[in-house]
């Protein structure tokens, strides 16, 4: 780049030039080429054969077809890749940005037979993908000569910058949605599972993103809270409001208990045993049976009644049910298991808000700043005096008591748990959304739980692609970003203001 | 006594397979420091490896044991090496002095990935292979209880007597284990020395999916099944393994693989098999807790 900002380039090119330049195109083809063998040799075993189960025994089929077009894909798409990185950024944007528009067109009609459809969204996504490189560099390198930061920098600040705006439009949003026209159970249903997801990632989010403990057992908490207010509001008849601060509290204390051992430990050793204690007390879940039920789980939760007033058609002798009292009061509605929904849609909505709200203030507090500066740097830490243990604790604790209000909620939603609920994939989800959306942002949650969670429900089918795409986000954001997608973090205190540009 | 005996067979060879995964732990924790949470899958990948060389050399008629084993053997711990040098390639490499958590939430996302890939390709179903080495010796017989140690036991324990003996050489002996000791001491200063610290590195992963590879063959030869899910397990009581043993040491990855094996079958055998993975993870806490370094560790002062 230096070089062609240097001197104009000639309008006729020289021969002194031409020759490097077919050097380095030929360098290209080969780095490709050599790409496509290994990618060649990766695909051979897994992808050139397959086993099936016939019965008892297992038979191997190939797909060799699928596997050599998959093969070429790839080793395009490092050469087109190469060729951006080389400068002919337009010419590649063009031809990737075609075929990505024009591929989706050729699977709808019908042009890509039953078996190579992974293989059109493959190239479909390798062509987008070089399409999107394509315009950031153009942009980046744009925004180099600005002197301004980079676009994925400047996207998380803008972002950032705007959540005054946009939190109060997604926040009229949620409150409105059940009462649109359009929402139906099945809206209202998609909604609270995401809201569920937006209210565990700020939980975690506390953990993760401000205190930078990395925890991969944040599931335990949430398992913590859904057992015992199971156990509680079936033992003791509470209802929902009574049980929710006794799993909230339980959950803290589990997380107390747990912390307080390990929480001297180092960032990824800390992170494996969060993930032995995750795993343990699913284990203890599925085999004390005495307590849990063990695998069968525990079913007929009681679900959350308005005021005492059930949610139900036929109510018990001398009990008004939710739907009579309201056509008595107000106007007169037949029963429905909307209600409910929606209700508990405002119940977790309130929860999710509530837990946002804490983390924001709490940010104000001496105790976060303590938090951020044991993630910057312990040692510094405590050479000024913050007490590491009680400090990290605390914010255990805290993240515990929102996976536990969480875990109450999935609770008295389900009406039914099983230890099959609360496994390691949950946590990861969990994490995932807290990591993609940003480390320490609270809007970034949000977008991420939206994208991860809201958008492939609409695909139940593709439950393992959706998994897989999981896995490959993590990896490509850790890469791009390793603080997150809109992690764009404002230091909280400043000795100096500074100027608004320097030079 | 005999069914002591018995267990302890059974536990050494269990111990085997979790020392071989331990080992691609330990060197990788030993030369950048980062826990390889995908080292499981990879395990995995080398256990699906194999079944398909299986089958694939079944279907061209190599059927005399020894070769066909020898040629499995080499088939799956080079295409598993592949898999472990292309994972650190593109989802560590990149990130190499960045934060310290961002390799691993990379390896969790790794881990997430090659599950659900294999899972795509192969289905989620159990994979079984009919048995491959039958027979055993019976050693001692006390009241009707018969100490057995099978062919397919011997064959396990030697080839990772075998493989331990090859490690320990390329170690302390080669240039390659000279350039990986130096890296392990100071990346930086061995790279002034002229030390190719990436490719250094790319080859512990290629050596430690090796390994992994071949656990995944006998663990596929000693159950019968394997599933893209076995690698999570495995992965995590390996890792147990590396941290009991000392992380970083790799005699003591295999100290720490068979102390795990024997904890596991013992405790299934005379308590209950419900809470075996319990025991692993109480192990686990408990040693990262009291003694970090492990059993056969160097401690590691943090500096500023």
């Amino acid at each position: 780049m230096s070089s062609t900002s240097a001197a104009p380039p000639p309008a006729v090119m020289p021969p002194a030039t031409a020759q490097p330049r077919r050097a380095a195109l030929a360098l290209i083809v080969k780095d490709a080429l050599v790409i496509g063998a290994i990618a060649l040799a990766l695909a051979i075993p897994l992808v050139g054969f397959k086993t099936v189960d016939r019965g008892s025994t297992t038979l191997l089929e190939t797909r060799f077809g699928p596997m050599l077009c998959g093969v070429s894909v790839i080793a395009l798409g490092r050469l087109a890749f190469s060729l951006i990185n080389a400068g002919y950024t337009r010419t590649v944007f063009t031809v990737a940005a075609t075929l990505a528009s024009a591929w989706p067109l050729a699977v709808i009609l019908g042009a890509a037979p039953k078996g190579w459809l992974p293989l059109a969204w493959m190239s479909w996504l390798v062509a987008l993908s070089l399409a999107l490189r394509a315009a950031y560099v153009v942009w980046s390198e744009r925004a180099a000569a600005g002197g301004n930061l980079a676009p994925g920098e400047r996207m998380a600040a803008t972002v950032q910058r705007l959540s005054a705006f946009i939190a109060p439009v997604l926040i009229a949003f949620a409150v409105a949605m059940p009462m649109l026209p359009l929402a139906d159970q099945r809206w209202v249903d998609l909604g609270i599972l995401v809201l569920t997801y937006i209210m565990l990632g700020w939980g975690l989010n506390v953990v993760v993103g401000l205190a930078g403990l990395l925890d991969l057992g944040y599931v335990a908490f949430y398992a913590v809270g859904a057992y015992s207010f199971a156990i509680f509001a079936k033992t003791f008849a509470l209802n929902f409001w009574e049980a929710l601060p006794i799993a909230g509290l339980l959950a803290a204390t589990f997380g107390v208990l747990l912390g307080f051992p390990v929480l001297r430990l180092r960032g990824d050793y800390l992170a494996i045993v969060t993930l032995g204690f995750g795993e343990i007390v699913r284990v203890v879940l599925l085999n004390w049976s005495d307590l849990s039920n063990g695998p069968k789980g525990i079913g007929d939760i009681p679900r959350p009644s308005f005021f005492g007033m059930p949610f139900s058609a036929a109510p018990p002798a001398g009990v008004t049910s939710f739907h009579q009292w309201f056509s008595q009061h107000l106007w007169e509605v037949s029963f429905s298991p909307i209600q409910r929904a929606i209700y508990l849609y405002y119940i977790i909505l309130a929860l999710a808000l509530l837990t946002n709200w804490f983390t924001l203030r709490i940010r104000k507090l001496p105790i976060s700043l303590a938090w951020e500066a044991l993630r910057e740097d312990e040692i510094a830490c405590r050479a000024l005096g913050i007490n590491p243990t009680s400090t990290k604790l605390t914010a255990f604790a805290i993240g515990a008591m929102f996976g536990g209000f969480a875990g109450a909620f999935f609770a008295t939603r389900q009406g039914f748990i099983s230890p099959e609920s609360f496994n390691f994939m949950e946590s990861a989800i969990i994490l995932a959304i807290v990591v993609l959306g940003g480390m320490g942002t609270q809007i970034g949650v949000v977008i991420a739980a939206i994208l991860l969670i809201g958008g492939p429900e609409w695909f139940r089918d593709l439950e393992s692609y959706r998994m897989l795409a999981f896995g490959a986000l993590m990896v490509l954001i850790m890469i791009w970003r390793p603080r997150g997608l809109l992690a764009f973090r404002e230091p909280t205190l400043r000795l100096k203001p500074v100027s608004a540009k320097s030079p | 006594m005999a069914y002591f005996l018995q267990q302890l067979i059974n536990g050494l060879t269990l111990g085997s397979m979790f020392g071989l995964i331990a080992i691609g732990y330990t060197m990788v924790y030993g030369i950048i420091g980062m826990i390889n949470f995908a080292h499981g899958d990879i395990f995995m990948i080398g256990g699906f490896i194999a079944i398909i060389a299986f089958m694939t050399l079944g279907l061209a008629g190599i059927t005399w044991m020894p070769l066909a084993l020898l040629c499995i053997l080499i088939l799956a711990m080079a295409f598993t090496a592949l898999h472990g040098w292309t994972v650190e390639r593109i989802a560590y490499r990149p990130l190499r002095g960045s934060n310290r958590l961002a390799p691993l939430i990379s390896a969790i996302g790794m881990s997430i990935f090659l599950q659900n890939y294999v899972q795509l390709l192969q289905g989620a179903r159990n994979k079984a292979l009919p048995p491959v080495i039958h027979g055993s010796i019976e050693l001692m017989d006390v009241d009707g209880f018969t100490v057995q140690l099978g062919y397919l036991q011997i064959v396990i324990m030697l080839l990772t007597v075998v493989l331990m003996i090859g490690l320990t050489l390329l170690i302390t002996r080669t240039s390659l284990g000279r350039q990986q000791r130096a890296c392990e001491q100071d990346m930086k200063m061995a790279s002034l020395l002229g030390v190719d610290v990436d490719r250094t590195i790319a080859l512990t992963f290629v050596m430690g999916a090796g390994l992994a590879a071949v656990a995944g063959l006998v663990w596929l030869m000693y159950y019968g099944v394997i599933d893209f899910f076995v690698g999570f397990m495995a992965g995590i009581k390996a890792f147990t393994a590396a941290v009991l043993g000392g992380i970083g040491s790799l005699p003591g990855a295999m100290l720490g693989g068979i102390l795990i094996g024997l904890i596991d079958t013992f405790w299934a055998g005379y308590f209950s098999s419900d809470y075996k993975d319990v025991a692993t993870f109480a192990i686990l806490v408990l040693v990262l807790i009291f003694r970090p370094t492990g059993l056969l560790g160097k401690s590691d002062v943090e500096k500023v």
